[in-house]
């Protein structure tokens, strides 16, 4: 979680990070997942507050979910 | 209780340099009705996808266009295009608002017929005439627009068994300044070939010679090049008057107007650049106006418009079949509408809309058709809200040359509704099945089992 840290997330979801000097948005649901994630959620937990929270099956958000760690990957902000 | 409406995470590298060519990035509005008819009902009920055509948005635009043209101009006659969409519900439309008929082929020339349009109100244009469509619109007084010399010597020899004098007109090309130059129909202007042909009827004293007509292209934004070709056909009825003392019934300057939809690879937005029907009428009214034509008569200007009728009031609603990542990381769509029914797409950038609010989130994304084949792209690149697999979307401005330059690949054609000025649906073209094409294929004895 550690590299989640480095970055700098603003609360409308602009994020920089400092390492590289790129600059990222995200959306309502993905800046969510971000903040679960530094609270070392795990993704089945983080699903469930999702399901919770908004009109969607539990398949359908982790597969969104999914996708969406795996951006995060890509960019080198989670490992 | 009441949950959020969700919406995918997304994740955007903010990328520098060159922004959006058409400004900040505006939130697409969802479409969710024509002519207040739902579209979520239209398709529970006719399917998805379905093509839905509005009656009121037909007869608005045809009024608008002979307003243009008739408030500045004293003999104005449309005829319809029948290849820019051909359905007889909507052929019918234009002929009660006043539309001849334009054909360019024996089936179109059928159709027109079977929609009581009187055989003198019938256009028949095209290379494509047999021998029997000639004699049967000959003998139906039906203006011959010939296009070729081989033509115009096949009617001298079906002089026999012809009822009527042939009323033909000549099919011209010219150079408007238009590019590419459509040389390929009618008889050149520039070097002399549409003279020669002028004298060859006239001095025949078989055929009545009627009207000349032009036809400079299609999606024509600019409106000089008619003027160009008005002055031109202006000369050539000057000469024939000046050599035969006849002066021919009409100026037929085809079809062409752009319509509302953007072309791949424009700058701007066709909303902000398509002339106006009234530009258009300006330009070739006040050189209809203009031009000296023999004896100070007021030839009719006759107009074939197609696409710029018809286009605004077609729709195509469907659905989403799935969402997915290119290996690139792009997004992608694929719905259940593709270049089989939207053919145009090769060359229009459709506008595609959502019908319900899902998203304020919007991502840039290709849409890709059902068909299994790599070209089948409806959209290379649009930003598109993030719609979930069974949402329906709608396309915009689908009402020329789609529903007549559809294929049958794959799967069947879809129904067409017609919504009515009461705003009341009716089914105006069914749906095929297997039936459908069981009629139409043989199975040799030996291979019936
Ligand atoms: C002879 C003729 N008239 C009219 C049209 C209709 O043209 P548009 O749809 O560009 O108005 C065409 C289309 O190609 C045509 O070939």
């Amino acid at each position: 979680m550690s590299k989640l840290n480095s970055l700098a997330i603003s609360d409308n979801g602009f994020i920089f990070k400092p390492s590289t000097g790129e600059s990222f948005t995200t959306n309502e649901i993905g800046l969510m997942i971000i903040n679960l994630l530094k609270e070392g959620k795990s993704a089945d937990e983080i699903i469930s507050v999702i399901t919770e929270e908004f009109d969607i099956d539990a398949i359908s958000a982790g597969r969104d979910l999914y996708e969406y760690l795996d951006f995060l990957k890509r960019e080198k902000m989670l490992d | 209780m009441n949950k959020r409406i969700y919406e995918r995470p997304l994740l955007r590298k903010v990328v520098e340099g060159i922004p959006n060519k058409f400004g900040s990035l505006k939130r697409l509005r969802p479409i969710s009705t024509i002519d207040n008819v739902e579209i979520d009902s239209l398709i529970e009920e006719y399917g998805s996808p379905v093509f839905v055509l509005s009656e009121k948005t037909i007869r608005d635009t045809y009024k608008n266009a002979y307003r243009a043209f008739s408030t500045r101009y004293p003999k104005v006659q449309f005829a319809w295009s029948y290849k820019t969409n051909y359905l007889d519900a909507v052929c019918r439309i234009f002929h009660q608002e006043g539309a001849w008929a334009e054909v360019v082929s024996g089936f179109e020339y059928e159709k027109a017929i079977d929609n009581n349009i009187p055989g003198n109100k019938i256009i028949f244009n095209g290379p494509d005439k047999s021998e029997e469509d000639l004699v049967k619109a000959i003998n139906n007084k039906s203006l011959i627009h010939i296009d070729h010399f081989d033509e115009l010597y096949m009617i001298l020899s079906l002089m026999d068994q012809l009822k009527e004098r042939p009323q033909v007109a000549i099919r011209v090309n010219m150079d408007t300044g238009i590019i590419p130059q459509w040389d390929r129909f009618g008889f050149n202007y520039e070097n002399g070939e549409a003279w020669n042909a002028i004298n060859r009827i006239l001095s025949s004293k078989k055929m009545d010679f009627i009207g000349l007509h032009v036809h400079i292209g299609t999606y024509i934004t600019i409106s000089k090049p008619y003027a160009v070709a008005i002055e031109k056909l202006a000369a050539l009825a000057n000469k024939t008057y000046n050599r035969f003392q006849k002066s021919i019934g009409y100026i037929d300057v085809g079809g062409g107007f752009a319509s509302q939809n953007t072309l791949q690879g424009a700058y701007m937005p066709a909303t902000d650049t398509t002339p106006s029907f009234d530009d258009y009428a300006h330009a070739i009214t006040t050189a209809m106006t203009a031009a000296d034509f023999p004896n100070n008569e007021t030839p009719m200007l006759i107009l074939e418009t197609g696409r710029a009728l018809i286009d605004d009031a077609g729709w195509l609603a469907g659905t989403i079949m799935a969402n997915k990542r290119l290996a690139d990381g792009r997004r992608s769509m694929v719905i259940d509408a593709g270049v089989n029914l939207m053919f145009t797409s090769f060359w229009y950038d459709y506008e595609i809309y959502p019908v319900h609010e899902s998203s304020y989130q919007s991502e840039p994304t290709t849409i890709y058709g059902p068909l299994c084949m790599n070209i089948d792209i409806v959209r290379k690149n649009i930003d598109f809200p993030m719609l979930n697999k069974g949402d329906h979307f709608v396309i915009k401005r689908v009402g020329a040359y789609t529903m007549t330059q559809w294929m049958q690949f794959i799967t069947y054609r879809p129904n067409i509704v017609l919504i009515d000025q009461n705003e009341k649906v009716h089914l105006i073209r069914k749906q095929e099945n297997k039936e459908v094409f069981r009629r139409q294929e043989l199975v040799p004895d030996y291979l019936q089992n």
